[in-house]
């Protein structure tokens, strides 16, 4: 956060946190609420996920201060949520791969002992 | 010798070393807790039936997590974390302000905040213990005792370092000089980058081990 | 938070204690050092708990002296340990803790590291993690036997040791963390005047590179231990399946859980652990080659380039080592073709260091001669890879002593030559005398042809399929028969290894001491700020008088029209006239 900062600044900026602290407690409230309508897994999921993302942006955009953060860190964080990516991607990848083999193997070994 | 850029902003860089420090700090953050949540996709993907099966008296399935674990303690405890995220931030700005009274307020609240959530954390798991739910159980308490406790560790070393910044921390600010302010408001930035971060893991914890 | 009042303590450097001044030291070059020689020392056990390993295999059954036959258990011990150590606690430390502490600042002209106090604090992680990995030698039953990769569902039914050796990881995680983080802000932040990215010596880069390999990969490995702490302790099945049955019949625990899991969590760190081991070997090299060839490094940016790909990529090849686990052909397709890329950064950057042998008028020291055994080693360790990168070749060749044979080559007579190699040059700068060559050159021929003793007839054992961990060395398989007498080949090396170090022992002691005093600071004629503008050696607290200011790259050897065969990054030149310094100049 740059050091250059006025006294006006810091009081637009007060203001900016209360509004934040106030969407995210709303968001969470909304979390909980969907929560309670069970629906399906996927969906679910999907809000769930969605509603969380956008809590953890503001708390990173705005508490943090990434908006006006420096290039250096955020290439810092962009190689860190790219080694992140890649590592769900290819977790997820070799799962699902491993699953279809063993389904063939057991449709192959139950053919045989048919 | 002096280190260069302790306090001012390398201007090529634009950020002191502390900071860039603790973002690094955080990346790896990042990748831990991010193992932790590829861990837990891996079992839950590859489990027959999750949660599963709950061993009190007779055996039960559960099929929802809000079967076991407590909603309502937990968004208590996520609002509490995120208020204490917006104490922390005002902390810093009361020091930008050079309002030190109000810095300590604040940071005061930020730690009997934090001190709040574990003791809710604390509520919870002795209701799990009371219902004879452990780690071993299965795996979705094991993921559940073992992500939410590496985070309440994490809860604990903020709440040490913001109460050395409450405490005996202050010494540096009330040196007084510019420098020693600059400094010291640095500090506390830093210290909160990574209490934000704490509260971050949680945003995600907690609706995908809870709510999911 | 964490930056210390170092200006302070410059003023009462002399007041200092014993312990002030060498153990809670927070001067970069006190942490080098107090990081090389336990790394050494940790070299060297783990090298004897090898000998004690090969001696069995040569002779199995007889009573080693003074210790008595090996038990199969201690057997499983000393491998687990072996790697362990050898990895974590003699190779990284020595070439990141020790090279990486005391060269690094010196060659982008910072007064320290930027955050002295965490330094401290990640060299006594380090130790701390050593001591626990040490005793556990000495709880009921003994160290870790579940190999250095402590695989479940073995890992988690082992012994105490098993428990020790995660809480020493998660130290040694620690230590490395820190030291990242500590890396990175000293190479972003504290370069000299001048110090661009693209005029930091190669061993800078490979060390920038290396802090984020070990900041980004280690943290999944640490939350894999933790899974793997809470198996242990809190009975949780994270990585094991339901219905398992060991000789004490069934497993009573809830299943459930993932062996592979592990799996994929440990490669994620221990793949790009790989080039944690060699990127700061080349860098070593590369200062090495371009110093005694006095030519400028062959294709810089192509290397950097190279270098920062290598990283990168290391991070998606980790599966490559699972290719038996019944992984599916999509899958393995994919990490079979990001192996055989990852593999083109490496040749480009050992094709450079060759190329930039060629045409040069080449001093033979110590050092050279290590750099230069470093080429071809790593070369054979690079190739012999190539067919277990790919999973036709694998699949036969996997868990056998093949495998052993191909990353020795890349680690023993590749880094660890690499690592002589730094020590022998850089010995001048931190003592003020140079090391004998006679006995260096003893040293390195010695070495060389007894580590090609031990680990060529491994290739050729690993063929029939010899597996890695069998206590005989696989006396009882009928397939193994035609190449049993190869494990008296590769022990006597063994033992002659031993005897080749003890040149570099003497040599390094006696050096301290009666070495011969370098005539001036910058001994080796080089171009580095650490030879050309830092104080005379020893130094003592504190780096340069002034920051030095930065005009040009790194490697200005041979100036057509220069007064000298080299110009020192602090001295302005005029480079425009110059031929061959385009090549380099940013």
């Amino acid at each position: 956060m740059a050091e250059e900062m006025t006294l006006e600044d810091v009081k637009r900026h007060v203001k900016v946190y209360i509004t934040v602290f106030i969407a995210l407690a709303i968001l969470t409230v909304v979390t909980v609420a969907v929560s309670y309508l069970h629906m399906p897994f996927t969906p679910a999921l999907l809000v769930a996920l969605a509603i969380a993302t956008v809590k953890a942006a503001l708390v990173a955009l705005y508490f943090m201060h990434l908006i006006s953060e420096k290039q250096v860190i955020l290439w810092v964080l962009l190689s860190a949520g790219v080694f992140l990516a890649g590592m769900f991607a290819l977790f997820l990848g070799a799962h699902a791969d491993q699953e279809a083999v063993a389904t063939l193997a057991t449709l192959i070994l139950s053919s045989h002992v048919a | 010798m002096q280190i260069p850029y302790e306090v001012k902003a390398r201007p090529d860089t634009g950020v002191n070393n502390a900071k860039l420090g603790i973002w690094l700090f955080l990346a790896s953050e990042v990748m831990l807790f991010g193992g932790l949540f590829a861990a837990y996709v891996f079992l839950r993907i590859g489990a027959d039936a999750w949660p599963g099966m709950m061993m009190y008296g007779e055996e039960t399935m559960a099929e929802r997590a809000d079967q076991i674990l407590n909603v309502p303690l937990a968004f208590v405890n996520t609002m509490i974390l995120i208020a204490s995220s917006v104490t922390m931030v005002m902390a810093w700005a009361s020091l930008k302000m050079d309002r030190f009274d109000r810095y300590k307020l604040y940071m005061g609240l930020t730690i009997l905040l934090a001190l709040g959530f574990l003791v809710v954390k604390g509520f919870e798991y002795g209701d799990k213990f009371d219902h004879h739910w452990y780690a071993s159980t299965n795996n979705f308490l094991g993921v559940y005792f073992v992500l939410t406790g590496l985070h309440a560790i994490h809860v604990t070393g903020g709440i040490l370092v913001n109460a050395y910044f409450w405490g005996p921390g202050t010494k540096m600010w009330k040196r007084g000089t510019a420098r020693d302010k600059a400094h010291f408001t640095n500090r506390i930035e830093v210290a909160g980058l990574y209490w934000h971060f704490v509260d971050l893991v949680w945003i995600f914890l907690f609706p995908t081990i809870y709510l999911i | 938070m964490e930056e210390g009042h170092s200006h302070s303590d410059a003023h009462s450097a002399h007041k200092e204690g014993f312990w002030r001044r060498y153990w809670f030291s927070t001067d970069h070059k006190v942490i080098g050092l107090q990081y090389g020689f336990t790394a050494l020392l940790f070299l060297l056990f783990g090298f004897g708990l090898m000998l004690l390993m090969r001696w069995q295999l040569a002779s199995p059954g007889v009573e080693i002296p003074l210790l008595g036959a090996l038990t199969p258990e201690m057997y499983n011990q000393f491998g687990a340990m072996h790697g362990t150590i050898m990895v974590f606690l003699g190779i990284v430390p020595l070439a990141v803790g020790a090279f990486g502490n005391y060269v690094v600042p010196l060659q982008i002209g910072a007064p320290d590291m930027a955050f002295p106090r965490l330094n401290m604090a990640s060299y006594h992680f380090y130790f701390w993690g050593g001591v626990v990995m040490l005793s556990s030698f000495f709880v009921p039953e003994g160290a870790a036997k579940a190999g250095w990769t402590s695989y479940p569902p073995l890992a988690d039914i082992e012994t105490m040791g098993q428990t020790m050796w995660l809480w020493g990881m998660v130290l040694l995680i620690t230590s490395s963390l820190l030291g990242a983080v500590n890396f990175i802000v000293t190479i972003i932040q504290l370069r000299a005047e001048g110090m661009t990215f693209f005029r930091l010596p190669f061993f800078v880069w490979a060390q920038f590179i290396t802090a984020f390999l070990l900041l980004l990969a280690f943290p999944p490995l640490e939350a894999a231990g933790f899974l793997q702490l809470a198996d242990r302790l809190l009975d949780t099945s994270f990585f094991l399946p339901s219905g398992l049955v060991t000789a004490d019949g069934p497993l009573e625990v809830a299943g459930g859980g993932s062996p592979l899991l592990w799996q994929h969590l440990f490669w994620f760190l221990a793949h790009p652990e790989v080039y944690v081991l060699i990127l700061p070997a080349m860098g070593i090299v590369s200062e090495i080659l371009a110093n005694n060839t006095r030519k400028p490094l062959w294709g810089y940016r192509l290397m950097v380039w190279s270098v920062i790909f290598l990283g990168f990529f290391s991070f998606i090849v980790w599966a490559h080592h699972m290719f038996i686990t019944g992984m599916g052909t999509t899958i393995s397709a994919f990490f079979q073709i990001t192996t055989m890329i990852i593999s083109i950064p490496s040749v480009v950057i050992l094709s450079a260091l060759m190329i930039t042998l060629f045409g040069g008028s080449i001093r033979f020291n110590t050092a050279m001669w290590f750099a230069l055994g470093f080429l071809p080693m790593f070369g054979i360790g690079g190739l012999t890879g190539l067919p277990l990168g790919l999973a036709p070749t694998d699949i036969p060749l996997h868990d056998t002593y093949y495998v052993i044979g191909h990353f020795h080559y890349v680690v023993a007579p590749g880094t660890i030559f690499a690592l002589f190699a730094g020590i022998y040059y850089w010995f001048p700068k931190v003592t003020g005398r140079t090391m004998n060559e006679t006995l260096g050159r003893i040293h390195f021929w010695g070495s060389l042809v007894a580590m090609n003793g031990i680990f060529f007839p491994m290739l050729i054992q690993g063929m029939p399929g010899v597996s890695r961990r069998l206590f005989d060395g696989g006396l009882t398989y009928s397939f193994a028969e035609g190449v049993m007498h190869y494990n008296v080949v590769m022990s006597v090396s063994a033992f002659i290894l031993l005897l080749f170090q003890l040149p570099f022992i003497i040599n390094f002691f006696m050096s301290i001491k009666r070495g011969k005093k370098v005539e001036k600071s910058n001994h080796w004629e080089s171009t580095t700020l650490e030879w050309s503008a830092a104080p005379t050696p020893p130094i003592g607290h504190g780096n340069f008088a002034t920051i030095p200011t930065v005009y040009h790259g790194p490697y200005e050897y041979s100036v057509p029209g220069y007064e000298s065969d080299y110009c020192p990054q602090e001295v302005p030149i005029d480079l425009s006239t110059s031929d061959t310094a385009k090549s380099v100049e940013s």
